[in-house]
């Protein structure tokens, strides 16, 4: 094992890895924006755009990043539509994780019983405020260790960034076994780089997943309606 | 009407080509779910016996497996092995070692849960008529498992073949590889050839997963029936 | 005395087939308690939930202080604000602790300030004996606490009429009290209610007067010394006797 060699390289992997983050970052978010806006337009059952989501659903989740990505990337621009690499990945992981967190809004959707938003009704609340104020809450909180086991998904999902000429850590790694044949260096590096990476998120997720199952409501850290 | 260039898709035997590449892709997902469900079930076993090392060092596995990006782990077989072991591991050879490496944690971790489902007083009257151990296995835990674990497995083997996509990456000649190839051949002919051939292989992984994850689905509904 | 809340000829069948309400006559004055009885799935709760606007009814009308109420728009808002209601699952909202629970609808519904709630929440809190539990939320109650909390989040609201749907079925015999001892002072200060209740000796103590309800029509509709004493029908009678009211002393 080249320990200089490690110690060399390991500014490339930093940097590989904080475009890792920035990007997954930014796709996960919009990934939870287009989930949010999905499961609102099945739950509100909006007519045309019902069946849009539905299509787009079966789509996303019944293929992979990889293919959307080389389609993006490789095939939009022969009609013109251009995006950069980085455009790519963050579209791409969007449209791949929006389905996923569709799927989990809509179990948190259905996790709050009919009863409560008759309540809500009941106490003059519009169909509007009930979704606000008593059904969108109890859904997200409901849906969080679905969230989390998404997230993890997705990130590991960004390993396939390289693809589209993205710096990301295979990149670097393939760079590395290519050019200086330390195979075990960059693997080693590679594999510390993802559990760095993933593990704080998976412990958190866990411990989360646990407050929300054993204590429930009442938690103030996990009560995003508070 | 003007060139779309979707002719791309139909010169010579480019179609029947792409197909040949996604049952590559398919057969490498088949047979390490096809290995995964007999070594998970094995796995899944070993995790119900209470062994603090057993099931630590299950856990272990379980935990790395899911951290790890498929991808790093098909680096790691395909780089890594090739030098350790001097073995000049095929591409399709590391895909499946890996596929099947997570199918068995997979599959291990669901026979695990469908197997503590079950109630204990359905071993204890097994017991009770006079089978020994592996007959109350063989005929009365492990069929009441397997419908339990039916829709899951279902949904592995859709992720797996998924992810089939990533093997390009280590060089197999799936259909990925496939449509680059038609993609060059056709470079100066058809410019717009990658479109269409991404489009094609898009649409190819949605028609082999479709139906299995509806398949799932339907499963899923009729045991909570 | 005019009828603060009344129906017409309201009537309302599941799937189009199955006449739940055949046809319900129903008013009620001012101050005035009207307890519903009778047998499960003679359509007691559906006439509760049709009064409350959220069962769409077929056929009939509303009329709320003399004025037809419309079944959509932005109205249905107002009339529920007038016609409050409690359900027998209490229904607190589980991500929100007894106050926030208490101040959501009059904050956003009514837009009143959040001080003036806070001070008749806790006033009212302080009377059913749950002062205490103004920061606690709802897992952390008990049963009868969280009917308490559900009925005082009813009573925030300022309604004309207060509808209670089998407020007391799901609780456990020992807090079936300290709910009904709430809902008996509501009563004696005037609060109009309409209670559906399996509970008949709360029904006679509470009640002006008792529906006795059967096969989706008011069968029977009297005060509740005669009714729980010489009830006319043979339903009735059947009915009470599955309650052993019979043996009671009265």
């Amino acid at each position: 094992m080249d320990i200089h060699f490690i110690k060399e390289n390991i500014p490339l992997y930093v940097e590989a890895a904080g475009l890792t983050v920035r990007i997954a970052l930014i796709g996960i978010l919009c990934a939870f924006l287009v989930g949010l806006f999905c499961s609102m337009i099945r739950y509100l059952k909006v007519p045309i755009l019902k069946g849009m989501v539905q299509g787009y659903i079966e789509l996303s989740r019944n293929t992979p990043l990889l293919i959307q990505l080389y389609f993006l990337y490789f095939g939009l621009p022969k009609i013109g539509i251009l995006f950069s690499s980085e455009q790519c990945a963050i579209i791409g992981l969007a449209f791949q994780g929006g389905s996923y967190m569709a799927e989990a809004f809509r179990s948190g959707l259905e996790s709050v019983s009919k009863v409560q938003k008759d309540t809500g009704l009941s106490l003059g609340m519009t169909e509007k405020q009930v979704l606000q104020y008593v059904v969108l809450p109890q859904a997200i909180s409901t849906s969080v260790p679905v969230f989390c086991a998404n997230v993890i998904f997705l990130i590991k999902e960004t390993s396939v960034f390289s693809a589209v000429a993205l710096a990301d850590l295979m990149f670097v790694t393939k760079d590395l076994i290519g050019i200086y044949y330390k195979t075990d260096e960059a693997l080693w590096m590679l594999v510390i780089a993802y559990l760095l990476l993933l593990l704080p998120i998976s412990i958190l997720s866990s411990v989360l997943e646990r407050k929300v199952r054993y204590a429930g409501f009442g938690n103030t850290s996990t009560v995003s309606g508070k | 009407m003007q060139d779309l260039g979707i002719q791309v898709l139909f010169r010579g035997n480019n179609f029947l080509r792409l197909l040949e590449g996604m049952w590559a892709a398919l057969r490498i997902a088949l047979i390490a779910m096809a290995l995964s469900v007999l070594l998970g079930f094995l796995f899944g076993m070993l995790m119900t016996i209470h062994n603090r090392a057993i099931q630590c060092i299950s856990r272990i596995y379980l935990e790395t497996v899911r951290i790890m990006p498929q991808l790093v782990l098909l680096f790691l077989v395909y780089f890594g092995a090739a030098k350790h072991m001097g073995v000049n591991l095929s591409g399709e050879m590391a895909s499946i070692l890996v596929f099947t490496f997570w199918g068995t944690a997979e599959m291990g971790d669901l026979v695990r849960s469908a197997l503590i489902a079950v109630p204990t007083h359905q071993y204890e009257s097994g017991a009770a008529l006079g089978m020994k151990k592996w007959q109350t296995y063989f005929y009365i835990v492990i069929p009441q498992s397997v419908r339990r674990l039916l829709p899951s497995a279902v949904s592995l083997l859709t992720r797996m073949i998924k992810t089939t996509s990533l093997v390009v990456l280590i060089g197999v000649v799936e259909v990925v590889k496939v449509g680059k190839q038609i993609i060059d051949a056709s470079r100066y002919t058809n410019p717009k050839a990658a479109l269409w051939v991404y489009g094609a292989i898009f649409l190819l992984y949605f028609a082999v997963c479709f139906p299995f994850s509806k398949l799932a689905a339907v499963l899923e509904r009729k045991l909570a029936e | 005395m005019e009828p603060i809340l009344q129906t017409k000829h309201l009537q309302k069948s599941y799937d189009g087939s199955h006449q739940i309400l055949k046809d319900i006559n129903f008013s009620i004055k001012q101050g005035e308690v009207v307890v519903i009885v009778g047998p499960s799935g003679c359509g007691k709760s559906t006439f509760l939930k049709c009064l409350n606007m959220l069962e769409p009814m077929d056929r009939g009308e509303i009329y709320l202080d003399g004025k037809s109420i419309e079944r959509e728009g932005k109205n249905i808002s107002l009339y529920r604000q007038k016609v409050g209601m409690v359900f027998q699952s209490y229904e607190l909202f589980p991500h929100l602790n007894v106050m926030d629970n208490l101040l959501l609808a009059p904050r956003k519904v009514q837009k009143r300030k959040k001080e003036e709630i806070q001070k008749e929440a806790e006033t009212l809190l302080l009377r059913v004996g749950l002062w205490e539990k103004r920061k606690a939320y709802p897992r952390e109650l008990s049963g009868g606490q969280k009917q308490r909390v559900a009925i005082v989040r009813a009573l925030l609201m300022h309604p004309e009429v207060l509808l209670l749907d089998e407020i007391t079925a799901a609780l456990d015999p020992e807090m079936v009290r300290e709910v009904l001892q709430v809902v008996q002072e509501l009563a004696k200060e005037g609060m109009t209610m309409v209670i559906v209740t399996h509970e008949m000796k709360f029904a006679k103590a509470v009640a002006d007067r008792v529906l006795f309800m059967d096969g989706g029509i008011i069968v029977e509709e009297e005060n509740p010394q005669e009714f729980f004493v010489y009830p006319k029908t043979d339903r009735a009678k059947q009915f009470l006797n599955t309650f052993h009211y019979a043996a009671l002393e009265i």
